[in-house]
C-alpha cells in the first residue's frame, strides 16, 4: 500500500469541513457555555452557506472515492444543495422560535449540523457500510432533536417514539444489507450490480433483502405502511424541530432510496416497481383522507408529508432520468413551500402562546393580512392550483408516470391531491370567513419575514422559467444512468 | 455427526430477529423490553453477518458487525436518554402510558 493521498479526500471535503467545524464549535459550546450561542448558530449556518456554494462550484463530473464508500456526481451534488439549503433556511427560521421558548441551547444547531453531515453522506453513498452509517449519523441526531424540550412531555414522548420506531426500522434495514450481503458477496453497489447482471437464476436472497431495506427506508420517508410515527412526531416536538423534520431528512432519503434503486438494484426493477407502486399509492391515499379530520395544524402537515411523499415517489415508476429529475423538481419546490408555511406557523402567536389548532386561525385574514394572504398564496401552491409552482412539481411526476404507463396510479394521485385540496382550503375559509378569535402577536422577527417572503417569490416566479430548473434537474438525474 | 451450517445459522438469526419484533409489540409492560428488544434485533443481525462472512471468505462482513456494535451502543444510549428525561415528565415508563399524542 502505497502512502497516503489526500486527492481522495477532495471530493468529500464539504463533508469533512463541516464535520470538523461542528466538533470545534462543540469544544467551543462545552467550555463557553450559553454565552457562545449567538457565536455558535451564526458559524453554523456561515459553514453550510459556505459548503453550500462550495458545492456549486464543484465539478460535477462523476467519482468515487475512499475506495468506493463513496460517489459524488451531479445527482449527488444537487441533492446536496437541496440539503444544505433546507438545513440552513430551517436555522435561520428557528432561532427566534427558539429564543421566545427559551429553548436556544448550543447543541441545537450543532445537532442539525452533524444530522446534516450524514444527510449529506446519505445521497453520496455508494456501499451498504457507507449507507447504514450516514444513515444512523443523521437519525441519531434526528432523536435527540425530537425530544430536545426535555421538560415538556409531548416533546419527550415524540422523541421516545421517534426513538423506539427509527431503531426498528434500523433494525429492518441491517437485516436487509446482511441478507443483500450474504447472497450477493459483496457489500459495494457496484459488485451487487454486476452480480445481478451475471445471475443465472432469480436471486431469491437478494430479493428478500431489497424488500427489508424497502421496509426499513419507507419507515425514514414516511411512506404507509411505516407512517404511524409521523403525526405523533410531527406534533410533539417542537416546531422549529418540526420544521426541520418535514423538510430536509425526507429529501435525503428519498435521494438515499433513488441510488440505490436505479444503481444496485436496477436489474430488480420490476419488484421493486411493484412496491414503490403500492408504497406511493398507499401514501397518498392515507395522507388525503386521514387529513381531513385533523384538528392540529402539525398533525395535518404530517398527513400532508406523507402524501407528498406519495407523491414524489411516483417519479420513481418508470425508473426513467425524466421521472427521477420529476421528482427532484417535486422535493424541491416542496421545500420551499413547507419553509414558508412553517415561517409562518412560527410568527403566529396570540398572548406569547403558538397557534397550532385549526380553528385559532379565524379571521386571521383581518388581524394579521400579510401572514393570512402569504399563507394562502402557500397553500394554494400546496393543493396544486395551477399558475403556483406546487402545480408543476405535481404535474411533472404525473406526466412522468402516465408516460412510463402508469395510468391508473396517475388517476388516483390526481384524486387523491383533489382529496387533499379539501383540507388546504378548509384552513383557507377559517383564516377568512370564520368570526375572529381575536389579534395575534406582531411578528418581530426578520428572519422569519425574509424566508416566507423568498417562498411566496419563489413560488410566484417558478411559473416564468420552470425549464430552466428542469434542464439542470434532468441533467442530475442523468448522471444516475451511465 | 451432525454438522452446523450456514443455513443454522441463518435459522437462529431469523428466529431471534422475529423474537425482537414481537417484543417490541406485543410487549405492553415496559419500555427497557422494547430496548432489549431491539438490541436482539441488531444482535440477530450480526451473527447474520458473521456467518455470511465466514462462509464467503470475505472480511467486509465482520467490519460492518464491528460498525453495528458501535453504533448500537451509541443508540443505546441515546434511547435510554430520552427515556429518562420521558420518565421525568411523566413519571411512568409503562407502555401504555406512551401515549398523550394520538388522533
Amino acid at each position: 500500500m502505497d502512502g497516503f493521498s489526500w486527492i481522495i479526500l477532495s471530493p468529500i471535503k464539504q463533508e469533512i469541513f463541516l464535520a470538523v467545524v461542528g466538533m470545534l464549535l462543540l469544544m467551543v459550546g462545552a467550555f463557553r457555555g450559553k454565552t457562545s450561542i449567538g457565536f455558535i448558530m451564526t458559524s453554523v449556518i456561515v459553514a453550510i452557506l459556505a459548503a453550500m456554494g462550495s458545492v456549486l462550484l464543484a465539478d460535477w463530473t462523476p467519482i468515487d472515492t475512499l475506495n468506493g464508500m463513496v460517489i459524488v456526481d451531479g445527482f449527488s451534488q444537487w441533492m446536496k444543495v437541496l440539503i444544505l439549503a433546507g438545513i440552513a433556511g430551517s436555522l435561520t427560521l428557528s432561532v427566534s422560535w427558539l429564543r421566545e421558548n427559551d429553548l436556544l441551547k448550543f447543541e441545537y444547531p450543532l445537532l442539525v449540523l452533524f444530522s446534516g453531515v450524514g444527510m449529506l453522506l446519505m445521497v453520496s453513498a455508494n456501499n451498504l457500510l457507507s449507507l447504514y452509517v450516514s444513515l444512523e449519523l443523521s437519525s441519531l441526531c434526528l432523536y435527540v432533536l425530537a425530544a430536545i424540550n426535555r421538560d415538556n412531555l409531548l416533546s419527550s414522548e415524540a422523541g421516545l417514539k421517534y426513538f423506539i420506531l427509527g431503531a426498528l426500522s434500523s433494525g429492518l434495514l441491517l437485516f436487509g444489507i446482511s441478507l443483500v450481503y450474504g447472497y450477493s458477496g459483496t457489500l459495494s453497489y457496484v459488485g451487487i450490480s454486476e452480480f445481478l447482471e451475471s445471475a443465472q437464476s432469480m436471486p431469491y436472497g437478494v430479493m428478500v433483502g431489497m424488500v427489508f431495506m424497502l421496509a426499513g427506508l419507507a419507515f425514514k420517508v414516511s411512506a404507509v405502511p411505516f407512517h404511524m410515527w409521523t403525526p405523533d412526531v410531527y406534533q410533539g416536538a417542537p416546531t422549529p424541530v418540526t420544521a426541520l423534520f418535514a423538510i430536509v431528512p425526507k429529501v435525503a432519503a428519498i435521494g438515499l432510496i433513488i441510488r440505490l434503486l436505479v444503481g444496485p438494484f436496477a436489474m430488480l426493477a420490476q419488484e421493486w416497481m411493484q412496491i414503490i407502486m403500492a408504497v406511493s399509492v398507499g401514501s397518498m391515499l392515507l395522507g388525503a383522507f386521514a387529513g381531513l379530520v385533523q384538528n392540529n395544524i402539525k398533525r395535518l402537515l404530517a398527513y400532508s408529508s406523507i402524501a407528498n411523499m406519495g407523491y414524489a415517489m411516483l417519479g420513481l415508476l418508470p425508473n426513467v432520468p425524466e421521472g427521477i429529475a420529476g421528482t427532484i423538481i417535486y422535493l424541491t419546490i416542496y421545500m420551499v413551500m413547507l419553509a414558508g408555511v412553517f415561517a409562518i406557523l412560527m410568527s403566529l402567536k396570540r398572548d406569547g402562546k403558538s397557534i397550532e389548532n385549526i380553528p385559532d386561525f379565524a379571521g386571521l385574514s383581518k388581524t394579521s393580512p400579510f401572514m393570512a394572504y402569504a399563507l394562502t398564496g402557500l397553500l394554494f401552491s400546496m393543493s396544486g392550483i395551477p399558475p403556483l409552482a406546487g402545480f408543476f412539481g405535481k404535474f411533472f411526476v404525473f406526466q412522468a408516470a402516465v408516460a412510463g404507463g402508469y395510468m391508473v396510479v396517475a388517476v388516483i394521485g390526481v384524486l387523491t391531491s383533489v382529496v387533499g385540496a379539501y383540507y388546504y382550503l378548509r384552513l383557507i375559509k377559517v383564516m377568512f370567513f370564520d368570526e375572529s378569535a381575536g389579534p395575534v402577536d406582531e411578528n418581530k422577527s426578520l428572519s422569519r419575514h425574509l424566508v416566507v417572503v423568498a417562498s411566496i417569490a419563489f413560488i410566484l416566479l417558478f411559473t416564468v422559467m420552470p425549464n430552466r430548473l428542469l434542464d439542470h434537474a434532468l441533467q442530475a438525474a442523468v448522471s444516475l444512468y451511465p | 455427526m451432525f454438522e452446523i451450517g450456514l443455513v443454522h445459522y441463518l435459522t437462529l438469526a431469523a428466529v431471534l430477529f422475529t423474537i425482537g419484533i414481537f417484543g417490541i409489540f406485543l410487549n405492553r409492560k415496559n419500555v427497557i423490553i422494547i430496548l432489549m428488544s431491539i438490541e436482539l434485533m441488531l444482535l440477530a443481525v450480526n451473527i447474520n453477518f458473521v456467518a455470511f462472512s465466514s462462509f464467503l471468505n470475505d472480511l467486509s462482513g465482520q467490519v460492518f458487525t464491528m460498525f453495528i456494535l458501535t453504533v448500537a451502543a451509541a443508540e443505546a444510549a441515546i434511547g435510554l436518554a430520552i427515556l429518562v428525561s420521558f420518565f421525568r415528565n411523566k413519571g411512568s415508563i409503562a407502555v401504555e402510558d406512551i401515549s398523550t399524542l394520538k388522533g
